[in-house]
């Protein structure tokens, strides 16, 4: 770490920005200490066994299913050739814009048994009935972690994919030069250097999975979070419900923790070369079709079957979706994302570069809290939300009534600001543990030498790192675009009178096994995640051929 | 670049933040309830009133951000599915008591509040359907059939824990004490044929597929299945059988609506009240949603009628609802979902 001079507005700034950020969770933490009952006797003699084995078991499931496809793909894409490796590199990032729950909708109507799959295998086999034979059932355990890994692998992807290409070509030839094989090469050079953005694209699909409510509920698969909703709603216990939220967020400080944990045992910097298409490995005959058909699979399952599900669905349906209401819903969508995405960066920006720049324990505790509240399932975080804003307004309106005599109402309770500061500390977590990860490669003798030449922080942090950490905050920008586009319990009750996006449109219908009338939003929701994606995927390809330009 | 895009969207906070509870001609709603069924009889009063109905619809955690807000809450009316929530809302005081006769007039006296705290819209049978082809006429006539150990394996429910399951099972607290409402639904758990899942649709659904002949589900979902070419097929695969009719009668639960303590647009608020109970909108829960309407002589949906006649059990809804959470809890007890 580096000590610089006047770093004290970042200081500063950050401990704002985690206050901000931490408050709808010292809010929850704070209902905590006043349940309306202790539900831990019950909970712990009827339920909680399976809530915790639930949750385990799909975190587990969830986690080997993401890096596996994660890690495997992305070093394929960044060190190797072979055919449709272009758009191969890009179409890996789409099946992050399909929202988990309509997956789960989409597959569920595919094979289930009303559905062609099965209904084409009786035909075949002249069966009729459910109970004339077997075929797995998708609402399970295996069917939640199946199409969880399939929507949530792209963090791994994403930040791995940038940890490769980030990392000198140099390292890998030496490694090489020496006699240890591509695979050697890979296990004990490439992923090792890797491992921070690895840790976070794990441990961000990790958080996701906790935190899900849709699409355990629609597979009947009851973890922690279903626990929580049962307390909070229909046992009537919003802080027996805020206790299983702070258990659930220890579950994420021991994620937070073990990636720290692996990190701090390895510290490294780079400062020259960036792996190029030069440096890629061209692979021949059946090894090249097996790397297509490991990096297509994904895409296939992920993107594409649910995307053509969808489109049939919205061109049936397409004369009841297609309205002028419906464009303002995708306005709203994408008013609220691009809002958040930029807000989350620049805070994200200026956390990771103070923690940086100064390097203290204050600096370093509150980058972490800054990211808490990716940690709390969505409504949790939105009652979080409301209670400290509705105080903070009452307080104003009760300041002006005493002392002007008028009523200032709700200031930001219910407008799009709330909304839109509820998605920022939502995926805070996202955009600073991107940013950090492609800060954390960058050489600090870069720092040193800006500070010889006699640049101040700020001027360092626009000539120096932005540029090479580029790539880094647009793929963070990205992910928290696409995840607030599909943002759906906050947004329904952080938002205003009348306003609807499309993630809440599809909800309504899709919740009533009616996913056909809303398909046509499912699908904008898609599309629209589609070109951040486009966008990156064409900055990545321009800073490709800079640096091959520049060598 | 941080100035010039902090400072317009500052301004953007500021402009978003200009209090729009003091509009005239509005109304505000929270409302627990799906907007798609309820637009349409919004749509009718905002035309023949003039009064704009602002709406904002979630699942979670409307009664917090009610109370959170306070006094200065813009909300006017509070719309439910359930009888739960309303007496959740008249026991964390965020609603008034609204004294109206025309409101008394409409809607009978065991669907609303005592003292005027909420009143029910809309009421629904929770019935049972039977497969049509593997299930003969009258073999199920009650809910306390359902735990029978000759139907072991033939039974499909949603989730124990749904609001409408648990509404039931509190429901049987209250009709047979815990110790054997317990039994029951112990004997229900280990009838099912699959672990919970899905909504009261996927039940029908199952029964169209063999899964299972036996299904717990809210009268008026086999209405709107009838009418979804998609779905006509599960909803023709079963009988509908109103339980309970040789005794107390068919398990009812209501959807309803409650005006706010601090509602800033009272008058408004009442209109709307009053004309949600009126004949016109009370025509339209019938015809669209095929939910039994609270007001008398509201004619049924056409198929809904052709159900016919049926006895409802009268008990104390307040009552009911009290036995929620024994009721949740008891689903756990007997591991329902598992």
């Amino acid at each position: 770490m580096l000590t610089t001079t006047n770093t004290g507005p970042w200081q500063t700034g950050t401990i704002c920005i985690a206050l901000v950020a931490a408050l709808p969770v010292l809010a929850i933490g704070w209902l905590a200490f006043f349940p309306a009952e202790n539900i831990w006797p019950h909970l712990v003699s009827t339920a909680l066994p399976r809530y915790l084995r639930n949750t385990l078991v799909l975190m587990a499931g969830v986690g080997v299913l993401v890096s596996l496809i994660g890690v495997s793909t992305s070093y394929l894409v960044s060190t190797c050739i072979f055919p449709f490796r272009t758009q191969l590199e890009w179409l890996l990032l789409l099946p992050l814009a399909v929202p988990a729950y309509v997956i789960a909708y989409l597959y569920t109507d595919l094979l289930e048994f009303a559905g062609p799959v099965q209904t084409g295998l009786r035909g075949i086999f002249g069966w009729e009935l459910a109970k004339d034979y077997w075929f797995p059932n998708i609402r399970s355990m295996g069917g939640a972690i199946s199409l969880m890994g399939l929507v949530l692998y792209p963090y791994v992807y994403l930040l791995a994919r940038t940890s490769f290409l980030e990392q000198s070509p140099h390292l890998l030839d030496v490694s090489r030069l020496m006699g240890r094989s591509q695979f050697k090469t890979f296990l004990f050079v490439s992923l090792p250097i890797a491992r921070p953005g690895i840790a976070i694209g794990i441990a961000l699909a990790l958080m996701e999975t906790l935190n899900d409510f849709g699409t355990v509920d629609f597979f009947a698969v009851h973890t922690l979070t279903a626990g929580l909703f049962d307390v909070w709603l229909n046992m009537n216990n919003l802080g027996g419900a805020a206790q299983i939220a702070l258990i659930m967020l220890t579950f994420v400080l021991l994620l937070i923790g073990l990636e720290l944990l692996g990190r701090k045992r390895t510290g490294f910097y780079q400062s020259v070369g960036r792996f190029t298409a030069r440096d890629r490995i061209k692979l021949k005959g059946c090894r090249k079709w097996a790397a297509f058909t490991i990096c297509f699979i994904p895409v296939l399952a992920g993107f594409f079957i649910p995307v053509v599900m969808l489109a049939g669905y919205a061109m049936t349906y397409f004369h009841q979706s297609w309205n002028s209401q419906f464009r303002d819903y995708a306005m709203n969508s994408l008013w609220v994302s691009f809002a958040t995405a930029s807000c989350c960066v620049f805070m994200a920006l200026w956390v990771s570069y103070a923690k940086r720049i100064t390097g203290n324990g204050w600096v370093n505790n509150a980058a972490r809290l800054a990211s808490m509240g990716y940690a709390v399932p969505g409504a949790v975080l939105a009652v979080g939300v409301v209670i400290p804003l509705a105080a903070i307004d009452n307080g104003v309106d009760g300041f002006f009534r005493s002392y002007f005599g008028i009523s200032t109402g709700l200031l930001l309770s219910g407008t799009t600001c709330a909304l839109i500061l509820t998605c920022v500390i939502r995926f805070l977590a996202i955009s600073i543990g991107g940013i950090q990860a492609s800060f954390s490669k960058v050489s600090t003798s870069i720092d040193m030498a800006a500070r010889t030449l006699g640049h101040a922080p700020l001027k360092t942090l626009r000539l120096f790192h932005l540029p090479l950490i580029k790539s880094g905050v647009l793929s963070a920008a990205l992910i928290v675009f696409v995840d607030c586009m599909k943002e759906l319990p906050a947004t329904l009750l952080l938002r205003p009178f009348n306003f609807e996006t499309l993630a809440t449109h599809v909800y309504l219908f899709a919740s009533d096994e009616m996913i056909e009338q809303s398909a046509l939003g499912a699908l904008f929701i898609v599309l629209a995640g589609l070109i951040p994606v486009i966008v990156l995927s064409k900055t990545i390809a321009y800073s490709q051929t800079l640096t091959r330009q520049t060598e | 670049m941080n100035k010039t895009i902090t400072a317009p969207f500052l301004l953007g906070m500021l402009f978003a933040a200009i209090p729009w509870s003091y509009a005239a001609d509005e109304v505000n709603v929270y409302s627990y309830r799906k907007p798609q069924l309820i637009q349409p009889v919004f749509d009718e009063f905002t035309q023949s009133t003039g009064i704009r109905v602002n709406v904002v619809f979630a699942k979670k955690g409307m009664l917090e951000k009610l109370r959170s807000e306070g006094m200065n809450s813009p909300a006017d009316v509070v719309f439910t599915v359930d009888i739960g929530r309303l007496s959740d809302l008249k026991n964390a005081e965020l609603t008034q008591s609204v004294r109206n006769t025309v409101l008394d007039n409409n809607i009978p006296a065991y669907m609303r509040d005592p003292e005027g705290h909420w009143y029910g819209l809309t009421s629904r049978a929770r019935i049972i359907v039977t497969s049509k082809d593997r299930i003969s006429e009258g073999a199920v006539s009650s809910y306390e059939d359902l735990a029978e150990p000759r139907f072991k394996g033939l039974i499909c429910t949603r989730s124990g824990k749904h609001a409408y399951m648990v509404a039931l099972t509190a429901a049987m607290i209250a009709h047979h004490g815990i110790a054997e409402a317990q039994q029951w639904l112990a004997g229900l758990k280990s009838n099912l044929a699959r672990k919970p899942e899905g909504n009261d649709r996927s039940q029908v659904k199952a029964i169209k597929q063999g899964v299972c002949d036996i299904a717990l589900i809210n009268h008026y979902y086999m209405y709107k299945m009838m009418t979804d070419p998609k779905q006509k097929p599960w909803a023709d695969a079963v009988r509908v059988v109103f339980p309970n009719q040789n005794s107390r009668g068919t398990h009812m639960n209501i959807s309803g609506m409650a005006m706010t303590k601090y509602a800033p647009n009272k008058d408004h608020a009442l209109k709307l009240m009053e004309f949600l109970s009126g004949e016109g909108a009370q025509q339209m829960y019938a015809q669209v949603n095929g939910e039994y309407a609270v007001k008398q002589g509201i004619p049924l949906a056409d198929s809904v009628k052709a159900w016919g006649h049926f006895k409802r059990d009268h008990i104390n809804l307040i009552e009911v609802a009290g036995f929620r959470a024994e009721a949740s809890r008891m689903a756990d007890r007997v591991a329902y979902d598992d």
